[in-house]
């Protein structure tokens, strides 16, 4: 494999919580470590409260990390993000109505990134640049639409606006913080295939992060499932999806929506738990209280990464058992 | 068979605009059997949510109902007044919203938002209030101490099954869902969705079910109603709607999912944009961005064909039929 151009070492990210003078330390992500490989899709799944968004805005410099260390394209990166940074690890949010300022036009902000960004273009080329960006993302005519306001645009498109943004400054990386979960299914899977195209086209290398298994079983080359604020499994996407190992992987897979399968196949799905808060949390694996696999051993002790296969490892003790 | 608790006669609505008037509902007939669950699907534009405000009477400007007839358990309701309309609502037909983030006052307990709602729909006293608020909050599972809680303090999961217990709060018949579920994730969409099954069970209750993403109704409706545009261009039994599509536009719908098993192949979606609904042209609504397009779909507007339990609007399957 070639060097990856991020390391995620340890990283974990707490925030206070409750009033003033209070001791909670809501633990968001607890020593998350991880790589992305040049030109690889990497899927961050969980559910609301995993920490996943944490990850990608501590990455994108939006929040500094409690501790722990990023290396991206071989530099480390510091509490603030220079300019360069930000260019070439990009993010795309999950809002496309709450992420464009409505009040400039769709050239306005494209324009102005290729100005910051890339200085090798002239700025007679521009608005070409800014043209071929709108369309490869399947905004035709590029021309017409940069002259256009972001209400006139659907939210599929703002979406692929975003994307169209993110390429602007040549990143290496994008970070894709649910840029599907608003949409209409019907459009979702136009985006997903906008995604893939930049992978396969442009050698970009994406981190989805989404709750979503099928979808990401559609775009990504790996998954990494995060429980609480770390990680339970993570490996191949075929390996994950073909067999998942860790408890809390199951019932995500138990409980996606598909109607190719009957009612009767999601027996024992009836989960109503939720993530915990991890505010000031003891020892032990965090999926314990939900688990149907519990051991003692779990409620006192975390349990560490096991590998699978060489590129498939999770943190149960069950598994590790077996 | 029982008189359908809600019948809807060629149904319309319109919306103002500056440009003439939009029709996002235009002629909808349905039937809503006693104690059954219908999905309405479509993308976002489609006049699904639209029609559900329709049928509650809670269209506003620039919303208006321009023809039609809504008659819930022998009464139409688009002929009551204010004052009338006010003693069916939450009593018979509750509503509820998508976003339960928004749907609940920030600044008062759960508890006091349901009392208000009793108070304002039933005389009953305080004790009887306080009683049925705990009954229903134990019928969703949630803890009845959370009825001294703030809207904030409770997970987007429990926040909407607690809309859901005050929508049951009077024992209505019928239950108007707006996207309950899009504004959580997977687990707690299984567990909400399987929680209004067993309750509907129960209970006996009509649910009106309208969503963008089929997937969440497949395992749970009875029967689906798939919209295009202001029309409904195919109904039937669920599961037959999902193992045998036939409008393209449903089928479309279908293709556009990724599954978790099988083969991962390449999806399509469904090509172009939904039109729009303001002087929309003769022939099917469908026709520009169809696979399958004819003349005449280009020509006359094809009508809802019934054959057997699956009705369906499309011109290229009343040709087979014919044939």
């Amino acid at each position: 494999m070639s060097e990856p151009i991020l390391k995620v070492q340890s990283l974990s990210r707490q925030f206070r919580v409750g009033g003033f003078r209070s001791r909670g330390q809501l633990h968001a992500t607890d020593e998350v470590s991880f790589e992305v490989a040049p030109g690889e899709i990497v899927a961050l799944v969980g559910e609301s409260g995993s920490g996943k968004s944490t990850i990608a805005r501590v990455l994108a410099g939006l929040y500094p990390p409690t501790s722990g260390s990023i290396v991206f394209e071989n530099k480390v990166l510091g509490r603030k993000p220079t300019r360069s940074v930000r260019g070439r690890m990009p993010m795309v949010f999950q809002d496309p109505f709450g992420s464009i300022n409505p009040v400039l036009r769709v050239g306005h902000s494209l324009l102005r990134s290729l100005k910051l960004h890339r200085p090798d273009v002239a700025k007679s080329e521009r608005f070409a640049e800014a043209v071929a960006l709108l369309e490869k993302v399947g905004l035709t005519p590029g021309v017409e639409v940069l002259e256009r306001y972001p209400h006139e645009l659907s939210g599929g498109q703002r979406q692929r606006l975003g994307f169209a943004q993110a390429l602007a400054s040549r990143p290496s990386l994008i970070l894709a913080d649910e840029p599907v979960s608003m949409l209409d299914v019907s459009i979702r899977i136009g985006l997903l295939n906008v995604m893939k195209g930049l992978r396969d086209n442009d050698g970009v290398s994406l981190l989805y992060i989404t709750h979503d298994l099928a979808s990401a079983r559609y775009v990504a080359d790996r998954m990494i499932v995060l429980y609480a604020g770390r990680i339970v499994e993570e490996g191949l996407t075929e390996e994950v999806i073909g067999s998942p190992q860790h408890p809390y992987t199951r019932l995500l897979m138990s409980t996606a929506p598909d109607p190719r399968l009957k009612l009767t196949d999601y027996e024992g799905a009836d989960d109503l738990g939720e993530p915990p808060k991890v505010i000031n949390p003891g020892p032990g694996c965090r999926f314990a209280p939900r688990c149907p696999l519990v051991m003692a051993q779990c409620r006192t002790s975390t349990p560490a990464m096991v590998e699978l296969s060489p590129t498939h490892r999770a943190a149960c003790y069950a598994v590790e058992k077996k | 068979m029982s008189q359908p608790i809600l019948q809807l006669r060629d149904l319309r609505v319109e919306y103002a605009t500056p440009t003439g008037p939009a029709l996002a509902v235009s002629g909808v007939s349905l039937d809503l059997e006693q104690g059954e669950f219908l999905a309405i699907v479509g993308e976002s534009g489609c006049g699904k949510s639209t029609l559900l405000f329709a049928i509650a009477q809670l269209l506003t400007y620039p919303a208006s109902l321009t023809g039609g007839t809504v008659v819930f358990d022998g009464v139409d309701l688009t002929s009551l007044s204010p004052e009338d309309l006010r003693l069916h609502r939450w009593r018979d037909i509750s509503v509820v919203m998508q976003s339960a983030m928004n749907a609940l006052n920030p600044t008062l307990t759960i508890g006091a938002q349901l009392a208000d709602a009793c108070r304002a729909h039933t005389d009953w006293d305080h004790e009887r209030i306080a009683e049925r608020s705990a009954e229903v909050f134990s019928m969703v599972s949630i803890d009845p101490v959370h009825l001294k809680s703030y809207p904030f303090q409770l997970s987007g999961g429990m926040r909407q099954r607690a809309m859901i217990a005050m929508a049951l709060l009077l024992e209505p018949k019928l239950v108007i869902m707006d996207e309950p579920t899009s504004a959580l994730d997977v687990v707690a969409q299984r567990s909400l969705m399987r929680q209004v099954e067993t309750l509907r069970r129960e209970l006996g209750f009509s649910v009106l079910f309208v969503t963008h993403d089929m997937s969440v109704v497949s395992h749970f409706s009875d029967r689906l109603a798939v919209m295009y545009a202001g029309e409904v261009v195919e109904l039937g039994a669920t599961r037959e709607v999902f193992d045998r599509p036939q409008h393209p536009y449903s089928q479309g719908l279908m293709e556009a999912f990724p599954s978790l098993f099988g083969e991962v192949r390449p999806l399509t979606g469904i090509a172009g944009n939904p039109p729009s609904l303001v002087n929309s042209p003769p022939g099917c609504l469908f026709a520009p961005r169809c696979p399958h397009v004819m003349d005449e779909c280009r020509e006359w507007r094809p009508e809802l064909v019934t054959n057997g339990t699956h009705a369906v609007r499309c011109h290229l399957i009343n040709k087979v039929l014919r044939t």
